[in-house]
């Protein structure tokens, strides 16, 4: 039974138009960073090796890609049923979040003409953080189209691969759950060797459970905050009731996070560092007040019922969690030798190039693609659904 | 050294009438040419043209100043450089200039004749006569090493020195001892210095010395009456004020880190910094890359022809330590160009970078405000199918 | 939410926290990081001795010779040189081995603190526990089991730079000036070394500032130095330690009574000693233990043997099964 069907809407219009003029810009300086090399289109340099391509565009990208995940966690494992209508938009949202994270990757690796070196095996090095979470991210991947792969086969009418693929699924969706728990910690656990490099606001060997903790809600997150989009701007039906009762978990969630980290800064006597009034400290803060704001509104029954206020709930968990990220990879980042960076005009381009096509492709997905919740608007795919309510 | 002021330079008047004709009957120098010599004296000190003209005028005073130039422990090889020098030539310059009333080799009488003549000079002059000692005085054995006249040379400098307006050591025998001072040190050689440590002795250091520097000291004690600005070891800072390290034309090698590592090699032919060969120039106090050596033309000096200086004005250094030993580096601070652990690197945000940034910010604002607006909006009306 | 409803969430943060608490504590002790590396008994390494240092960058020269590196020009010195100088002003991807000058006040005297100069050469440290081997996903980093140097393949490199974010000295540098960059450092001249001769650094040195020698030699070399009165002759030898070269006999400076590089990050087999403190030497203040102890040693507890990671698939496939059948019997669709 399918309950989802594509909204059958116009491709071109103004904003898809936008966005595929952003894609073209950062095909454009992609492009010269491949012949004439990273330095010609980015600022990293030897204090700061890694930008805003591998900062934001692969561990932010993949935290708000982690949609898919947070859903499969709650539906298919923790047994909600209620919430699956949300799941495939999800999925999809991290389906690009990762492929376009995995396409960031190529464009920042230094030598990618050897990246299939990583599954050499005699040049595997399993004590590498970085070997984990390559391998992880590539399999999850595969992991998200095939669960994704439904949607096309609904589409195209693979009716009976469809169901070969669905009598297995427990897996990949078991491998969906397990492996984004895998890297998105370790994408924390990179930063574990970074001890004397990294402001101990932001160093802790806690940095792998704060790091999927945080992912898991963002991915949360991105689910209410692209429900709430989509449906304004799509003038759909709201599943504001379907949010509400997430957010009590996303706010127990990111609440037990805090508490975490507060109570970790104080025992480790690293909290004086959140007083020094610099840029680091500023950033911190910022960072902690939209979460806490964040938790305040979703703990708060009254708000979190408002559309309004959880789409705003959201956003700032969406930014405080992305911005612990950048934090914690950048801005806390203490060189060896007084050097500073900020993305080039062309490297920040780049980034927001990928996301642009993130934002197009899930466009041209949702309007072709049987992913939003059929029961508003008529349904495309090969097999009818008699009209049932959502809920 | 204290500025010289001079309102007005009258070249005409110190010229005169006939600028070109010798300035005296016997004396083939011409005013012009005594001019030009003492402007470029003034210049290579560092003084101005007014000074040089007041320069000129003291030489060319009726009353030249008597010199008496004692001998002691040396090989005459400062005397012979001097000889050397022909701007105007020194024979002309001790002629005309000063008056060589006593000079222990370029003596015409001999013997008890010479020391005589010194005596009668000394006594005539005294008070007013520049007393220049060459070589070193050896000190051991109550100085019997080193005797004119039954004499030894630290008494007759004693002497000497009792009636001197002025005393100049020339050379590194003088100024501190020179070859003969090197350990063993024998005869217990001091320099000048030291025999007469209750009088100011200016010491112009050098194996040999460079003229100049000689001519140029002499030329402004006439001038002024008053040694030029010495460093602690008395020498004229005009001369001995740099390291020969700061001046060196093989400098750019030192910074850039290109060494000769052994004679002939491709770094020597190529004309690298000899510092790794022994080269005594960052410890040695001398103006030998400014103005070369002797009067030979520029480029003639040691470094220059590509041997390590061994700091021959150096006391400590030259006939001190072995010659392709290294030397201390006395460099007052390292090269600007060298980075510190401190420094700033890295681009910061550019113009361009902030609008970007900003602009996307502003964008993702401003939706969301549109958003908020919409959900605004829908409360009071129901979802559209649109 | 109700009172209840707050309650509970009351005692569960009571209860986060708490086990925080505790299990913070508990990281501090060593449990998590994985056991030290041992120096290896053969190793060598360089002494870099900071008094003797003239700044003369005849190790820079020479380096960029032997290993084949271009000149370096950064952009704000253009100005004045035209080419003539190689003048990098930090270690890079064109650039193994930079000579750093510290400056204080009217820098009156060589190697002292107030109003002093010091002049410091960086480069690769050779660690004993090095992070770059640690974190590089692919053994593009290998410490040479005998020699203990530290060196690297660019044919299984893939750029990732993770070395270069991860090294606590900041020494691995990836070149990004060019569309196939790769990373640079000092493999203390393998190359030189396997032809019986000695690291180009040390092989030009003047003074001995930079000497090659076994770890163990620099260790009793570093304690004759600073056990030498100060101002007393002594014979820096140069070149290698126990060489036939001529020593360079100077006076010994002050210096201070540390040396930088036995306990450093686990240890490393270049030591400096210096007259002014490292840290103004730019040399990193870092701890007596390398974190490529703690990444390894929380990796290798999650994922020892594969073992979690197979429990945890096992009951989330169960689970989703058993849900996926009950609920709706399709897995994921909607």
């Amino acid at each position: 039974m399918s309950l989802a069907a594509p909204l059958r809407r116009r491709i071109l219009t103004p904003t898809t138009l936008v966005l595929a003029t952003l894609v073209a810009i950062a095909a454009f300086f992609i492009a010269q960073r491949f012949m004439y090399g990273l330095g010609a289109v980015t600022n990293i340099n030897p204090g700061y090796p890694w930008g805003i391509w591998v900062v934001v565009d692969i561990v932010i990208g993949t935290a708000f890609g982690c949609g898919g995940f947070a859903l499969a966690l709650i539906v298919y494992i923790l047994n909600k049923g209620e919430y699956h209508p949300m799941v495939r938009p999800a999925l999809l949202g991290g389906l690009f979040g990762y492929t376009l994270a995995g396409i960031a990757v190529i464009v920042d690796l230094g030598r990618y003409w050897q990246f299939y070196n990583l599954l050499l095996p005699w040049y595997a090095q399993p004590n590498s953080v970085m070997f984990e979470v390559a391998l992880c991210v590539m399999v999850y991947v595969i992991v998200l189209w095939i669960e994704f792969s439904p949607a096309f086969m609904e589409r195209f009418g693979f009716k009976k691969l469809k169901a070969t693929l669905q009598r297995y699924m427990w897996l990949f969706i078991a491998l969906g759950v397990l492996l984004p728990t895998m890297h998105q910690s370790s994408l924390g656990s990179v930063l574990l060797v970074m001890g004397t490099k990294l402001s101990h606001l932001w160093f802790t060997p806690w940095l792998p459970v704060l790091f999927v903790t945080s992912a898991l809600a963002m991915g949360y997150a991105v689910v209410m905050f692209e429900a709430i989009v989509v449906s304004k701007t799509f003038r759909l039906d709201s599943e504001q009731p379907l949010i509400t009762r997430l957010s009590r978990f996303v706010g127990l969630l990111m609440a037990g996070w805090l508490a975490l980290r507060w109570i970790d800064l104080v025992v480790a006597g690293n909290a004086g560092l959140a007083f020094a009034f610099d840029l680091k400290a500023t950033m911190f803060w910022i960072e902690n007040l939209l979460l806490v704001f964040a938790v305040v509104v979703l703990l708060t029954p009254q708000l979190r019922a408002d559309e309004r206020m959880s789409f705003v709930a959201a956003t700032a968990l969406l930014l405080g969690g992305a911005l612990y990220r950048l934090d914690s990879y950048l801005v806390g980042l203490q060189p060896v030798g007084n050097w500073s960076y900020f993305p080039s005009v062309s490297e920040i381009m780049v980034s927001i190039g990928i996301i642009a096509f993130e934002i197009l492709l899930y466009l041209v997905f949702v309007k072709t693609l049987p992913v939003l919740p059929a029961r508003h608007g008529a349904p495309y795919g090969a097999e009818d659904v008699p009209a049932q309510p959502a809920e | 050294m204290e500025p010289i002021h001079s309102p007005k330079i009258d070249f005409d008047k110190v010229l005169g009438e006939t600028p070109d004709a010798p300035i005296s009957g016997h004396c083939a120098i011409s005013r012009r040419t005594l001019l030009q010599f003492c402007a470029g004296i003034a210049a290579s000190m560092g003084l101005s043209a007014a000074a040089g003209v007041r320069m000129a005028e003291a030489a060319m005073a009726p009353q030249r100043p008597p010199v008496i130039w004692l001998h002691g422990q040396e090989c005459t090889g400062c005397t012979e450089s001097l000889l050397r020098a022909y701007h105007p030539t020194l024979e002309q310059l001790l002629l005309e200039v000063i008056s060589l009333d006593y000079h222990d080799t370029l003596c015409a009488g001999a013997g008890q004749q010479a020391l005589d003549h010194k005596h009668k000079m000394m006594a005539e002059h005294k008070g007013k006569y520049v007393l220049v000692t060459e070589g070193g005085t050896p000190m051991k054995d109550n100085g019997i090493y080193c005797k004119v006249g039954g004499q030894t040379q630290a008494e007759l400098i004693r002497e000497a020195a009792e009636g001197a307006a002025a005393i100049i050591a020339i050379g590194s025998c003088a100024s501190w001892g020179g070859v003969q001072s090197a350990s063993p040190n024998p005869t217990g050689a001091v320099g000048t210095r030291e025999v007469i440590p209750d009088k100011t002795v200016v010491t112009i250091p050098g194996c040999p010395p460079n003229p100049y520097n000689f001519l140029s000291t002499v030329i402004y004690l006439l001038t002024f009456g008053r040694p030029p600005e010495l460093d602690a070891e008395n020498r004229p800072k005009f001369a001995y004020g740099r390291l020969i390290h700061e001046n060196c034309e093989r400098r750019p090698h030192f910074d850039a880190g290109r060494f000769a590592l052994e004679f002939g090699d491709e770094g020597h032919r190529q004309g690298f910094c000899l510092y790794k060969i022994g080269c005594k120039g960052p410890e040695t106090y001398a103006n030998c890359p400014a103005i070369g050596f002797g009067d030979v033309g520029h480029g003639a000096w040691p470094v220059g022809t590509g041997h390590p200086c061994f700091g021959c004005t150096e006391k400590g250094v030259g006939f001190t330590k072995p010659i392709h030993s290294l030397a201390a580096l006395k460099t007052a601070s390292p090269p600007t160009a060298y980075p510190e652990p401190t420094t700033a690197q890295g681009d910061g945000i550019s113009a361009g970078a902030a609008a970007v940034v900003g602009a996307a910010a502003g964008v993702l604002v401003g939706a969301g405000a549109m958003l908020l607006k919409q959900m605004g909006d829908d409360k009071d009306s129901s979802a559209k199918e649109g | 939410m109700t009172n209840l409803d707050r309650r509970q969430f009351l005692t569960r943060m009571g209860a986060v926290a708490s086990g925080a608490g505790a299990s913070v504590v508990a990281t501090d002790a060593e449990a998590l990081w994985r056991e030290p590396r041992e120096m290896p008994p053969e190793a060598v390494g360089i002494l870099y001795d900071s008094t003797l240092c003239i700044g003369c960058k005849a190790c820079v020269r020479a380096c960029k010779i032997s290993n084949g590196m271009p000149q370096e020009i950064p952009a704000e010195h253009a100005g004045w040189n035209e080419g003539t100088w190689d003048s990098a002003t930090s270690l890079s991807g064109k650039t193994l081995n930079v000579i750093m000058a510290y400056r204080n006040g009217t820098m009156e005297t060589k190697d002292r603190e107030t109003d002093g100069y010091a002049f410091v050469k960086r480069h690769c440290l050779h660690c004993v526990d090095p992070s770059c081997v640690s974190v590089c996903p692919v053994s593009a980093m290998r410490k040479d089991p005998v020699t203990g140097i530290v060196s690297y393949n660019p044919d299984a490199c893939i750029g990732c730079r993770y070395c270069v974010y991860g090294c606590p000295f900041g020494v691995p540098q990836f070149d990004i000036s060019g569309p196939f960059g790769r990373i640079n450092k000092c493999q203390m001249c393998s190359h030189l070394l396997a032809e019986g001769k000695i690291p180009a650094c040390c092989d030009v040195c003047p003074t001995g500032a930079s000497l090659f020698g076994t770890v163990a030699g620099i260790r009793e070399e570093t304690e004759r130095r600073l056990a030498a009165a100060a101002g007393s002759i002594y014979s820096f030898p140069r070149g290698e330690l126990g060489g036939d070269r001529p020593a360079n006999d100077a006076p010994v400076a002050s210096y201070i009574a540390d040396v930088y590089g036995p306990k450093a990050a686990g240890g490393t087999q270049v030591h400096y000693l210096s007259g002014v403190p490292f840290e103004k030497l730019g040399l990193p203040t870092v701890p007596d233990r390398s974190y490529a102890r703690l990444a390894e040693g929380v990796q290798h507890t999650v994922y020892k043997f594969m073992i979690a990671p197979v429990v945890a698939l096992a009951g989330l496939a169960f689970l989703a099964r058993r849900n996926t059948a009950k609920t709706h019997g399709d897995g994921i669709e909607s």
